[in-house]
C-alpha cells in the first residue's frame, strides 16, 4: 500500500446547497485507484459518479475529506495545477483551433518549447489514428474522430491520471465497441491510470481492471469485475450488475429455508434470522419435476438467439429466471405450463446483504 | 437531381428577380439614386448661395485636402478638415474600444444570469434607446457641465477645488458617444456570449490555462464574431455622429457629421458637402468589407 496508489479518496463528502436543504452528492466516500489500472466508477444516474470524478479533477470542492494524488494533497488545488486531465462526455473541444491545436493547447499551457509541443502532438494524434486530420476544424470531424481528438487531446501533456467522463456515451453501438477496445488498448500503451465513470455495466465489465459500484452518494462494492459478478455485496450490487434472482428465507446451519417450506444447500450458513440469496439466470439447472431443490412451473419461455429465457413461478408465486442455452435445434425441450425441478450448484448461491 | 429537374431548378434561378423588382425599385430610388446625385454634385461648382452651378469641377474633392490661402493666392494643406477628419477617426476608435471595454463584462454577466433574469438585465440594457437621442444627449451635458452634477460632486467631497471644464471638449463627445452607443455593443456581445460553450472554460481549465489565458486563448476567440459586429455597429454610428458632438462640443469640437453639414448650411459649399459624404462612405464601406471577410472567415473555418 501506499508507494503503488494514484489517488486516494479519504472520507470525502460534497453537498450542493445550504443548511436543511442540501443534498449529499457523496457521503463519507473512501477509494484507492492504484497505479497503472484501469478504474471504473459505475452507477446509475444521480449516484455520484460524476461528482466524484469532478472532485478529482478539481471542478468541485469537496465538503469534507481529502483527496491524495501520489500521496500528495491535492484537495485544495484548482484543476489548472494538477496533473489530471480530463475527456468530457461533450468532448468540449475548441471550435476555433484546428485537431492539431487542440491537442497542442495543454502542452503550450504547460509552456513547453514549441519543438517539442509539436513532437509531442504527432505523436498523440499517431497515437489516435488521426495524423491525417491534424489541419482540419474540429467541427469537420465525426463524433468517433471527435472523441479520438479529446483523447489524444488530455493525454498529451502526459497527466498522471486520465479521468474520462461518459465519453462513449454520444457514440452509437458499434463505434461504442470499437472506442472499448481502442480504450483499453491507450490505457495499455501509455501505462496512465484512468479513471472511467459510466452507467454502462457492459463497458464496466468488458474495460476496467477494477469497479467501484456507487448508488446514492456511496460506494456499494469495489472489485474485479469478475468478484462483483460472483460475490456481489449486496441486492444493489446483484441488481445492477447483470441479471439476479432473489431468493429469501429463514436460515438454518447449512441451508436457506424458503416460504414454499422446501431448502436450497448454502455452505457455510449459520442458522438465525432473515437472509436473501442471489442466484444468476444462467446457473440455474433445469430437469424433471421431483429431481431438484425446487419445484417450479413454466410460465413464459423467450427465445433470444444464443439462449432462452425461461420465466418460473414457485408455488408461493415467486418468479425466477433461468437462462438455459438454445441447443442446435433451437427447441429447449420444454413447454409452457410444464411442471420442473431447478437445481442449484453450490457456489452458484451467493448470500447478499439487503 | 435529373437533367429535367436541373433545367427547372436553372429556370427559376434565372426567373426568380423578376419577384425582387418591388425591392429593387425601392432600393433604387431610396439608396442608388440618392447617392447618384451626391456624387455628381461633388462634381460640380458651388453656387454662390448654396445650390451647384452646372459646370464639372473636382474642387468638391480637392478642397477636402488643400484650401485656397486668400492672401497669398497659393493652395494650403487644410490643416481644419484633416484635424476634423483625424477627430472623428481618432473619437470614434475610442469609443468603440471603451464600449467593448465596458460591454463585454457587462454581456458576460447578463448572458451568465438564469434565463429568466437575462430577458430583465436586457430590458434595462435597451430602455435609453426608447428615449430621443437629444434628450439623452442633454442629460449627460446635465451631468458633466461645469455646475452639473459630476462637478458639484467633486468639489462637496474636496477632490477638485474648481470645477472640471469637460463641456465643448473632446472628453465630452466621447463620453456622450459611449453612452449613446453601449447598448450596440452590448447585444450582439450578448448573442454571441450566450451561444458560447461554458463547458470549454473547463476543458481549459483542466488543460493547465489560467484566468487569463482562458479568456485571451478560449473566450475572446470564439466570440470574435460578435465582437465585431458589436465594434461595427458602434464605429459606423460614431464616425457619422452629428448630434453628440454638437451638443456636447458646442459647434467648436467638430466632427464629420458637422462639418458636412456645415458645408450645406453656413458654408454654402455643396460640392465640399457631397465630397465629405462620400468620405465617410468609403471609411464606413471599407469597415464593412473588413467585417465580412472576418465573418466568412468563421464560417469557412467554423
Amino acid at each position: 500500500m501506499g508507494a503503488d496508489i494514484a489517488i486516494s479518496v479519504q472520507n470525502v463528502v460534497k453537498a450542493f446547497g445550504q443548511g436543511a436543504a442540501a443534498v449529499r452528492a457523496l457521503d463519507d466516500v473512501s477509494v484507492d485507484i492504484r497505479k497503472g489500472e484501469f478504474f471504473t466508477l459505475l452507477g446509475p444516474s444521480g449516484c455520484g459518479k460524476t461528482t466524484l470524478l469532478r472532485l478529482i479533477a478539481g471542478f468541485e470542492m469537496p465538503t469534507g475529506g481529502v483527496i491524495l494524488l501520489d500521496g500528495a494533497d491535492i484537495t485544495n488545488l484548482p484543476p489548472n495545477k494538477r496533473p489530471v486531465n480530463t475527456v468530457f462526455q461533450s468532448y468540449a473541444l475548441f471550435p476555433h483551433l484546428t485537431v492539431a491545436q487542440n491537442v497542442a493547447f495543454g502542452l503550450q499551457m504547460l509552456g513547453q518549447p514549441a519543438a517539442k509541443v509539436k513532437a509531442r502532438t504527432d505523436e498523440m494524434l499517431a497515437l489516435v489514428k488521426l495524423d491525417t486530420f491534424a489541419n482540419r476544424k474540429v467541427s469537420q470531424l465525426s463524433g468517433g474522430q471527435q472523441q479520438r481528438v479529446a483523447l489524444a487531446r488530455a493525454l498529451a501533456p502526459a497527466p498522471k491520471v486520465l479521468l474520462l467522463d461518459e465519453p462513449l456515451s454520444a457514440l452509437d453501438l458499434k463505434l461504442r465497441q470499437a472506442m472499448q477496445i481502442e480504450l483499453k488498448r491507450l490505457q495499455t500503451e501509455t501505462g496512465i491510470t484512468f479513471v472511467f465513470v459510466t452507467h454502462d455495466q457492459e463497458e464496466a465489465l468488458t474495460m476496467s481492471d477494477r469497479i467501484a459500484v456507487m448508488s446514492n452518494g456511496n460506494i456499494q462494492q469495489v472489485g474485479t469485475a469478475k468478484d462483483i459478478y460472483i460475490h456481489p455485496k449486496n441486492r444493489f450490487v446483484a441488481n445492477f450488475i447483470g441479471e439476479s434472482n432473489f431468493l429469501t428465507g429463514e436460515a438454518a446451519d447449512g441451508a436457506l429455508k424458503l416460504a414454499t417450506g422446501e431448502t436450497i444447500r448454502v455452505v457455510g450458513l449459520k442458522a438465525g434470522g432473515k437472509i436473501t440469496v442471489v442466484v444468476r439466470p444462467e446457473q440455474l439447472r433445469l430437469g424433471a419435476e421431483n429431481d431438484g431443490d425446487l419445484k417450479a412451473k413454466v410460465r413464459t419461455l423467450v427465445y433470444f438467439g444464443t439462449d432462452t429465457h425461461c420465466y418460473l413461478s414457485l408455488s408461493d408465486g415467486t418468479e425466477i429466471v433461468a437462462r438455459l442455452q438454445s441447443p442446435a435445434s433451437g427447441e429447449a425441450g420444454l413447454a409452457e405450463g410444464q411442471l420442473v425441478g431447478i437445481r442449484f450448484a453450490d457456489s452458484s448461491v451467493q448470500v447478499v446483504e439487503d | 437531381m435529373s437533367p429535367a429537374e436541373e433545367t427547372s431548378a436553372r429556370t427559376s434561378a434565372r426567373n426568380g428577380w423578376i419577384l425582387s423588382i418591388p425591392a429593387l425599385v425601392v432600393l433604387g430610388l431610396a439608396a442608388v439614386g440618392p447617392l447618384l446625385i451626391i456624387l455628381l454634385y461633388s462634381f460640380l461648382e458651388a453656387g454662390t448661395h448654396g445650390n451647384v452651378v452646372w459646370a464639372f469641377s473636382t474642387k468638391g474633392w480637392s478642397q477636402i485636402l488643400w484650401t485656397k490661402d486668400i492672401f497669398t493666392d497659393t493652395y494650403v494643406w487644410a490643416d481644419a478638415h484633416l484635424s476634423i477628419l483625424w477627430r472623428s477617426v481618432k473619437l470614434s476608435l475610442l469609443t468603440t474600444l471603451t464600449t467593448f471595454a465596458v460591454g463585454f463584462p457587462t454581456a458576460w454577466f447578463i448572458a451568465t444570469r438564469p434565463p429568466r433574469q437575462r430577458a430583465m438585465w436586457l430590458f434595462l440594457i435597451t430602455i435609453p434607446f426608447w428615449t430621443n437621442l437629444l434628450i439623452r444627449t442633454y442629460a449627460i451635458n446635465e451631468v458633466i457641465r461645469n455646475e452639473g452634477i459630476l462637478n458639484v460632486l467633486l468639489l462637496k467631497l474636496g477632490i477638485v477645488s474648481e470645477p472640471l471644464h469637460l463641456m465643448y471638449t473632446d472628453v465630452a463627445i466621447f463620453t456622450g458617444m459611449t453612452y449613446v452607443y453601449l447598448p450596440l455593443m452590448v447585444l450582439p456581445l450578448f448573442a454571441a456570449i450566450d451561444r458560447f460553450d461554458m463547458r470549454l472554460l473547463e476543458a481549459g481549465y483542466d488543460l493547465y490555462a489560467g484566468r487569463w489565458q482562458i479568456l485571451r486563448r478560449i473566450i475572446l476567440p470564439v466570440v470574435k464574431p460578435g465582437i465585431i459586429a458589436g465594434s461595427i455597429l458602434v464605429f459606423v454610428p460614431s464616425l457619422g455622429a452629428y448630434v453628440t458632438p454638437r451638443v456636447l462640443g458646442g459647434g467648436k469640437q467638430m466632427m464629420l457629421g458637422n462639418l458636412i453639414d456645415l458645408q450645406f448650411g453656413q458654408g454654402k459649399n455643396w460640392p465640399l458637402g457631397a465630397a465629405l459624404s462620400l468620405t465617410l462612405l468609403v471609411i464606413v464601406t471599407l469597415a464593412l468589407l473588413y467585417y465580412v471577410k472576418v465573418a466568412n472567415g468563421e464560417k469557412r473555418n467554423g
